[in-house]
């Protein structure tokens, strides 16, 4: 692989963002409504419970670890639609560009960006509402960590989708965080599910991500294996990822899909 | 052992094949099919360094296919492919760091300003001294006042001079252009003719060029094959194969084998002076 080329994906994204406000204030201004609106939830829950849960450390804690999630998986599949959107596939991929070069600047995008709404909210949690962020100490990398892996798989296999299916299924790509996260235990632990959605549950990485939070908010330590199952199943969803898009792209070159891609070709 | 590109990177030598070396392009056999249509039907051409080769044909003639085969963004269902004597399919990338292409159906992003089309697509080219490269494709093709003007609120003349720019970024050996004067008045695209003309015969680089402007191809190209069908009719010069085949001009010699291709299949598919159908005939024998 070649840095020239990774660079000019991520080095693309940073032109637009520079020369538009329209696409910075997403990167900050949704997040900062999520950290507000959920920090208030949580303030009041803990005004009107005795439970001895502290819910701006569980509460706000998990939004601010599913947000980050899903920022990274947008930060990939934002700079994977910019080709979509400006109709650049061949001009793109008929330079010498490798797709693991490509994928390699969508994932350097997608942790700029997600890094950015991350920092934003750490700000805004800690200023606000008091969130012990840091308590967790070093338990915090291996949860960032996998959130961060599963986010770009789930980025790189969003933008596969869209390139099989064309531009229009790009709308399937918004609410896949929002379908995920009843099963993996965002705001309740993986018990509360019935049992056929607690095995779909294990099978995502942020369920270990989730679970491991509360346990450790609670003073009950954390499971090393459960994250290191975390860590692997992320992994193994990166490569999964990778192979499935690198496979749709050979087809799309097979087909002609890649060179007529296009509002109609949905197929 | 490597070899330096004219941007400065240097890539593996895969092919030392000295017949090859002296091919821009050379296409072998080459089909694709979708389904039970056939878009190209086993041609076989070859572009020589420094030479332009014309691509001529009716819409739906297979020009805009054969292009996007040898630009790597279309798999052919049968046939080879090599730049510069490298193996298209199996080393895609070193391949494509000898081409470039404008073409009239890939504009670039309207998002980013000239410059910054340019430095992006001189890091996916990984052009080595992309900023000075761009500095003189600006000044060569008149673009340093609209440098910071977005590309999607140029003319279209000036955007088909930053498609000119953007193909020349990387030094190509092969140049794929197709239709790039459509949008130029006839002053401006004299001027390019001539600017692409000279690049051509300065730095040796092989042209592929469609154009349904009959006087512009007589005028710049040194070769012309007529594709029909997806099937090469008819090659050779362009100033004296109307003559040839019993026609005043290019253009009447074009509408002829457009409108009765099936016709003039018989003594078009011979191609001139060798009695062998023109898609078979071997690359390297040339015809120019």
């Amino acid at each position: 692989m070649k840095l020239r080329p990774i660079a000019a994906i991520a080095l693309r994204q940073l032109y637009l963002m520079r020369s538009s406000p329209t696409r910075v204030l997403p990167m900050v201004a949704w997040v900062a409504v999520d950290i507000i609106l959920w920090g208030f939830i949580s303030r009041y829950l803990n005004s009107v419970t005795s439970s001895g849960i502290n819910f701006i450390a569980s509460l706000l804690g998990a939004v601010l670890f599913w947000d980050f999630f899903t920022r990274v998986m947008q930060g990939v599949t934002m700079a994977f639609f910019e080709d979509v959107w400006t109709r650049n596939f061949i001009n793109v991929f008929a330079t010498p560009l490798l797709i693991s070069e490509y994928l390699t600047g969508l994932v350097l995008t997608g942790v700029t960006t997600s890094l950015v709404g991350l920092i934003v909210m750490l700000l805004l949690a800690t200023w606000l509402f008091g969130l012990p962020f840091f308590s967790l100490g070093l338990l915090l990398l291996p949860l960032l960590l996998v959130l961060f892996l599963f986010g770009i798989g789930l980025g790189v296999l969003a933008s596969a989708m869209v390139l099989r299916l064309g531009p229009a299924s790009e709308w399937l790509v918004w609410p896949i965080p929002a379908l995920l996260s009843p099963f993996v235990g965002v705001f309740y632990p993986l018990s509360t599910l019935p049992p056929w959605m607690r095995a779909v549950g294990h099978a995502l990485p942020p369920s270990y991500v989730f679970e491991n939070m509360r346990s450790a908010v609670a003073g009950h330590g954390y499971s090393g294996s459960g994250l290191a199952i975390g860590v692997a199943l992320a992994l193994l969803d990166i490569l999964l990822a990778a192979w499935v898009f690198g496979r749709i792209y050979r087809y799309a070159v097979r087909s002609g899909l890649l060179a007529r891609y296009s509002a109609e070709s949905v197929s | 052992m490597s070899v330096p590109t004219p941007a400065g990177a240097a890539i593996p030598a895969v092919t030392t094949n000295v017949v090859a070396a002296s091919y821009a392009l050379r296409a072998e056999g080459l089909r694709k099919q979708y389904g039970a249509t056939i878009a190209v039907d086993g041609i076989s051409f070859g572009v020589r360094a420094g030479e332009i080769v014309g691509l001529l044909g009716p819409n739906g003639a297979g020009k805009t296919t054969t292009i996007n085969m040898v630009l790597g963004v279309l798999q052919p269902s049968a046939g080879h492919i090599s730049i510069e004597g490298i193996d298209l399919a199996r080393h895609r990338s070193q391949a494509l760091s000898h081409t470039n292409f404008a073409a009239v159906y890939a504009a670039l992003p309207g998002n980013l300003t000239v410059y910054q089309n340019l430095r992006f697509f001189s890091l996916l080219y990984d052009v080595a001294a992309g900023a000075t490269r761009i500095e003189q494709l600006l000044s060569e093709f008149d673009l340093q006042r609209l440098r910071n003007a977005r590309s999607g609120v140029l003319s279209s003349g000036e955007q088909t001079r930053l498609a000119l720019a953007k193909a020349l970024l990387n030094n190509p050996r092969l140049l794929l252009l197709d239709e790039p004067t459509a949008s130029l008045d006839p002053s401006a695209a004299a001027l390019i003719r001539s600017r692409i003309r000279a690049m051509a015969t300065r730095s040796g680089c092989g042209i592929l060029w469609t154009s349904h402007n009959m006087y512009e191809v007589e005028e710049t190209c040194d070769r012309v094959l007529f594709l029909s069908r997806g099937r090469i009719l008819l090659e050779g010069d362009p100033k004296t194969l109307p003559h040839a085949h019993g026609a005043a001009t290019l253009e009447e010699l074009f509408i002829r084998l457009a409108r009765e291709p099936l016709a003039t299949e018989a003594p078009g598919t011979r191609a001139p002076g060798t009695g062998a159908p023109a898609q078979q005939r071997d690359p390297a024998a040339g015809g120019r």
